[in-house]
C-alpha cells in the first residue's frame, strides 16, 4: 500500500482537477476510487475511535479504513492497537460484532486460534503438528498483521496504514482546533463518549458528503421546509405557553437563515486538505443552564481563558478525508467511503466532562433532531446527494463547477481563508489536496 | 385486573390500532397527532434495553410540538425528499392487552406492525412491535405514550423515517 503514483496512474489522473472545476469521474468512476484508497485512505491518518469507547484490557471496537476491516483495542500494556480484523490461519474475520470486550485475547472461531491484543499469537491448538514445517509462531505472518502507526489527539485515536508519513500532530495541523474545542469546553478538559452511534449509509462519494458539510449556501434552500416548520411551531409554542421555544427549535430554524448572512462568515482551509466554517449559529443564550455552566467553567479555566474557548467561533472542521467534527455540538462524523456510489457515516456524539447535564441535553437534542435516522434535515441533504451522484453518472456534461469566488482566496501562513461564507473555497481546497495525495505529493 | 379491561375492551382496542394506522397510511397528520394527550409521547428507542427516551439518544423522541414540526414539514412544498411522496402499507397484529403492566388509568397493549413503503420504484419494509400507553377519553382512547421498537434498531440505515411508523 505504498502511495507512489505510477505513470498509468498519470494517465488516469490527468487532467480531472482544474482550479475552478473538477471531472465527474472524481464522483463515479471505479478506478478513481480504487486510486483513492490506496493514494488517500492507506496514506492518511484516519479515525479509528475515542479513548474512552475503550476504557478496559481487551475492549475493542471495529472500524473501516477504506475497504479494510480494522480492530481498535485496548491492550495488557494499556496502549491501543489497532489490528486488521482477519485470523493469521485461514483468513477468518476475528470478531463480527462493532463494540465489545475480547477477555484475555482474541479467539477464533474457527480453530481457536488465539492472539493477544497487540497481534502477536498466545497460543495455537495441537502445537506438534508445527513441528519440523516452516511456521513459526514469532514470524510476522503467523501474527495479526497491526497498523503500522497508531496515534490519539485529546482522547480521539487515529490509525494509518502508512509507515511513513507526517505525525498525527502535524498532519491535523490546523484540524487540531476542532478537538481542542470540545475538549475545552469540558471543564474538566475532557470528553466521553456516548455509546449510542447512528450509522447511515449515503447513496452517493464519500465527496459529496464533506463539500456539503461547509456548503454555506445549501441550508436555507434544502433545509428550508424543516426550518420554516420549526419556526412556525417557535411562534406556535410562544403564544400557547407564554413562552420562549427551547434551543432545539432553534437548531432547526436557524436553516431559514436568509443566504445574504452566511456571506459573513468564513471559511478557511488548512494543510493536508482540511477545512473549516466559522460563526453561524449562536450557541451562548443567556438562559440559567447557560449561565451555570459559564460559572463551572470559569472556576476550571479562570475568566480570561473561558471567554476565550467561548469566542472560539467553529461551527465545522472537515479532517480530510474522514472526519466531521461539529465541536460546539459535541458531535462528529466518521466517513467510510463503501465504493463511489455509496458512503457510510458513523456519527457519534460526546458528553462534556464536568459540565451540567443541561448542556449535555443541547448536543442530545442535535444529534437525535439532525442526525438520528428519522431527522428532518439529512433527509433532504441525503436525497440531493443521491441526485447528484445520479446526475453525475450520466453523459449530460464533464465538469463540476466551483467558480464561486474562485481567485479571491486569501493565502497567509499556509492558511487560505474566503472573502465570504458562500465562497466555494473549502471545495476547491480539498481537492487540491486529493490532487497533492494522488500524485503522491502529501 | 385493571378496570379498564372488560368484555369487549380488546376489540375496541384493536379497531384503536387500526384506524391509526389508517390515519399514517392516508397521511391525516393532524388527525393521528391528535390521538395523543397533550403530554403525550412517540419514540422509537435506539436500544430496545432503553426504558425512558429522556436524556438518551433516541430514534424518535417527539414530544406534540416536535410532531407538529414534523408534520408541517412533510407538507411542506420544499420538502424535496417527500416528492415524491411515500406510500405506506400498515399492518397491525398479535395485539395483547398487558393486564400485569396496566393500572386502573392507564391500559398497556403490546402489538406488532409490518409496514411497506414504495417511493420511486423502491419497496422498503419496516417491522417491529408497538407498546401502547392509553388513557379513557370521553368516547375513546388517548396515547400518553407509544414506544416503537423496531427490529433493525442497530443496523446501518440507508434511508431516512421521514414519516412515524
Amino acid at each position: 500500500m505504498d502511495g507512489q503514483s505510477t505513470p498509468a496512474d498519470k494517465i488516469l489522473l490527468e487532467g480531472l482537477v482544474e482550479t475552478d472545476r473538477v471531472h465527474k469521474d472524481c464522483y463515479v468512476s471505479e478506478e478513481v476510487f480504487e486510486k483513492e484508497l490506496e493514494h488517500i485512505f492507506y496514506k492518511s491518518w484516519i479515525y479509528a475511535g475515542h479513548e474512552s469507547q475503550i476504557k478496559n484490557k481487551g475492549d475493542f471496537t471495529t472500524f473501516q479504513i477504506g475497504r479494510q476491516p480494522m480492530i481498535l483495542v485496548r491492550g495488557d500494556d494499556d496502549n491501543f492497537h489497532v489490528l486488521f480484523n482477519r485470523c493469521p490461519h485461514r483468513g477468518a474475520m476475528l470478531t463480527n460484532r462493532h463494540m465489545g470486550n475480547a477477555g484475555h485475547h482474541f479467539i477464533c472461531s474457527y480453530h481457536a486460534w488465539q492472539f493477544n491484543f497487540d497481534g502477536s499469537v498466545h497460543a495455537i491448538p495441537s502445537p506438534a503438528g508445527y513441528e519440523d514445517t516452516r511456521f513459526d509462531k514469532n514470524d510476522e505472518d503467523a501474527c495479526m498483521k497491526a497498523a503500522p502507526r497508531v496515534a490519539s489527539y485529546r482522547g480521539f485515536i487515529f490509525a494509518s496504514l502508512a509507515a511513513d508519513g507526517p505525525d498525527l500532530v502535524t498532519w491535523l495541523s490546523g484540524a487540531k482546533a476542532a478537538f481542542d474545542d470540545i475538549c475545552d469546553r469540558a471543564p474538566e478538559g475532557e470528553v466521553e463518549v456516548v455509546k449510542t452511534c447512528f450509522r447511515v449509509v449515503q447513496k452517493s462519494n464519500w465527496k459529496i458528503f464533506l463539500e456539503n458539510q461547509l456548503d454555506a449556501l445549501h441550508p436555507s434552500i434544502t433545509h428550508g421546509a424543516a426550518g420554516r416548520a420549526a419556526a412556525d411551531v417557535e411562534e406556535e409554542i410562544k403564544a400557547e405557553t407564554g413562552q420562549e421555544a427551547p434551543l432545539q427549535y432553534h437548531y432547526l430554524s436557524a436553516f431559514t437563515t436568509p443566504i445574504y448572512k452566511w456571506d459573513g462568515l468564513e471559511t478557511a482551509g488548512h494543510k493536508y486538505g482540511h477545512s473549516m466554517l466559522q460563526g453561524y449559529m449562536g450557541l451562548r443564550p443567556k438562559d440559567p443552564d447557560t449561565l451555570e455552566y459559564e460559572a463551572v467553567m470559569e472556576k476550571a479555566y479562570g475568566k480570561e481563558r473561558t471567554e476565550e474557548i467561548f469566542n472560539t467561533n467553529i461551527h465545522h472542521v472537515l479532517v480530510y478525508p474522514c472526519l466531521s467534527v461539529q465541536s460546539p455540538l459535541q458531535q462528529l462524523r466518521a466517513v467510510r467511503p463503501l465504493g463511489p456510489n455509496e458512503t457510510l457515516t458513523e456519527i457519534w456524539h460526546f458528553r462534556l466532562k464536568g459540565a451540567p447535564e443541561a448542556i449535555y441535553r443541547r448536543s442530545l437534542h442535535y444529534y437525535n433532531l439532525v442526525n438520528s435516522p428519522s431527522t428532518m434535515i439529512n433527509a433532504d441533504d441525503l436525497y440531493n446527494f443521491w441526485r447528484c451522484q445520479q446526475g453525475l453518472t450520466s453523459e449530460g456534461g464533464d465538469w463540476v463547477s466551483f467558480h464561486r469566488n474562485e481567485g479571491q482566496d486569501h493565502q497567509e501562513d499556509g492558511v487560505t481563508t474566503s472573502v465570504t461564507g458562500l465562497s466555494e473555497l473549502p471545495m476547491r481546497h480539498m481537492f487540491t489536496a486529493w490532487a497533492g495525495y494522488m500524485k503522491g505529493e502529501l | 385486573m385493571s378496570k379498564l379491561i372488560k368484555a369487549g375492551t380488546q376489540q375496541e382496542i384493536e379497531q384503536f390500532l387500526y384506524s391509526q394506522s389508517e390515519m399514517l397510511d392516508s397521511r391525516k397528520w393532524r388527525d393521528w397527532i391528535d390521538l395523543f394527550t397533550q403530554d403525550g409521547l412517540y419514540w422509537m428507542p435506539a436500544d430496545p434495553a432503553d426504558e425512558d427516551g429522556d436524556g438518551i439518544p433516541s430514534i424518535f423522541y417527539e414530544d406534540h410540538y416536535l410532531m407538529r414540526t414534523r408534520m408541517k414539514r412533510l407538507d411542506h412544498p420544499r420538502a424535496w425528499s417527500q416528492s415524491p411522496a411515500p406510500r405506506t402499507s400498515h399492518l397491525i397484529s398479535n395485539v395483547q392487552l398487558d393486564a400485569a403492566a396496566s393500572t386502573d388509568k392507564e391500559l398497556v397493549v403490546r402489538s406488532r406492525f409490518h409496514v411497506g413503503e414504495i417511493r420511486l420504484d423502491k419497496q422498503r419494509y419496516f417491522v417491529g412491535s408497538y407498546t401502547h400507553h392509553l388513557v379513557p377519553d370521553s368516547k375513546s382512547w388517548k396515547i400518553r405514550l407509544q414506544r416503537v421498537d423496531i427490529l433493525n434498531y442497530d443496523a446501518p440505515f440507508d434511508y431516512v423515517l421521514q414519516v412515524w411508523l
